[in-house]
């Protein structure tokens, strides 16, 4: 899709599929799942904990504001777990592993030719509408994950292999919210 | 036993970090692979024509409980010492609707969303901004919603032992429950994007 290239001048012998790829297809979900699991298996293997994303953002969120305010950051209570007592490897050992999220999307990106700068939208919105419901769904979903002790990734996929009880109370829910709230968002999709 | 390697000190908490890096190469690099770096790809699975999001997270879900079940069942991995949350029922059933409402709205999870920034998307990077922007006012909050919170503790459970129930016997319903599922999904992907 990035590419403008065109075919007509070049050698015959140059396959024109190679010049014009665009974005590799997306793996099978099914092997993606895979995939997905047995990383989930290593960390519970390796170090007795599963995935997660929303604590990490806590942490750093915690860091940040220890750093611009910090009294006002250590007399909020939230924040106590993350500041209190010095080191917290289970919540920095989090920050590590979503460096790593972050690396392993860019470079799965990078070999399959999609990661582009770009906005990603349905037809009827505008940029800015766009990136104000992404800011505002980002809100609210961080404090779902604080109400329900983590995320999709920590609970929903970490708890759901486990057969944590609340992990699955969570999960139907997240399904239950998302589709209960989606028919009044299709604008923004469709 | 001799898992989980860290509780057995086959390595220190520094090591866990560099494994924590490790590991979540290959977390984010299982997300954007099933093409869950696009809001569009994932808020499909709300408007049924695409169910990626159910596929990916109940493979996943089931690939995860066997392996821990056979490592457990073999002897090799102690699962009394992995992490479990401990439940909060009603704050969790509560969590999870305000993270759909999320989820929709935005158009990523707290873990897609920092995929998407790092594929280039905008609109996660700004997901990104608004959950550290959510967990601030969550912070202010907290005190308000506090005795809510720690409402309904049950203290780590599972569904087995909450329900009384042999544990290979809810891993062979989950098991089922995934295919029957996969095989749903499938359905209505088809009927969906015949119309």
């Amino acid at each position: 899709m990035n590419s403008h290239a065109s075919t007509v001048d070049l050698p015959a012998a140059v396959p024109a599929q190679r010049i014009h790829a665009g974005p590799a297809p997306y793996s099978n979900p099914y092997l993606a799942g895979i995939g997905l699991g047995l990383v989930l298996l290593a960390a519970f293997v390796f170090v007795g904990r599963g995935l997660g994303a929303s604590g990490a953002a806590s942490a750093v969120v915690a860091f940040g504001l220890n750093a611009v305010a910090p009294e006002h950051a250590q007399s909020r209570e939230w924040f106590a777990g993350y500041l209190g007592g010095g080191f917290h490897p289970l919540k920095e050992w989090l920050v590590f592993e979503v460096l790593g999220l972050f690396t392993g999307a860019w470079i799965s990106g990078l070999l399959a030719r999609r990661v582009l700068v770009s906005v990603e939208k349905g037809p009827r919105v505008s940029k800015g509408v766009r990136l104000a419901m992404a800011f505002l769904g980002g809100a609210l979903m961080a404090i779902g994950a604080a109400l329900g002790r983590g995320c999709t990734s920590g609970q929903a996929l970490t708890g759901g292999s486990l057969l944590n009880l609340g992990s699955w109370a969570f999960m139907l829910m997240v399904f239950a919210g998302a589709y209960g709230l989606a028919s009044f968002v299709r604008w923004q999709w469709r | 036993m001799m898992a989980p390697f860290l509780k057995y000190g086959l390595f220190n908490e520094e090591v866990s970090l560099v494994v924590a890096f490790v590991i979540g190469i290959g977390f984010g690099f299982a997300l954007e692979r099933a093409g869950f770096g696009s809001a569009r790809k994932l808020v499909s699975q709300f408007y049924l024509d695409d169910m990626a999001v159910f596929k990916v997270m109940f493979t996943a879900i089931v690939t995860a409980m066997l392996g821990v079940t056979y490592l457990s069942w073999i002897g090799v991995l102690d699962l009394s010492l992995v992490y479990l949350t401990p439940t909060y029922l009603v704050p969790q059933l509560v969590g999870g609707v305000v993270l759909g409402a999320g989820f929709v709205v935005g158009g990523y999870c707290p873990g897609t969303s920092i995929a998407a920034a790092a594929t280039g998307r905008i609109d996660g990077l700004v997901a990104v901004a608004g959950v550290g922007f959510g967990t601030l006012v969550f912070a202010e909050a907290y005190p308000l919603v506090k005795s809510f919170m720690n409402s309904t503790a049950m203290g780590p459970q599972t569904i087995p032992q909450y329900f009384n129930l042999p544990y290979g016997l809810v891993v062979f319903g989950v098991v089922l429950m995934a295919i029957g599922g996969f095989v749903g999904a499938g359905w209505v992907e088809r009927r969906v994007r015949a119309k």
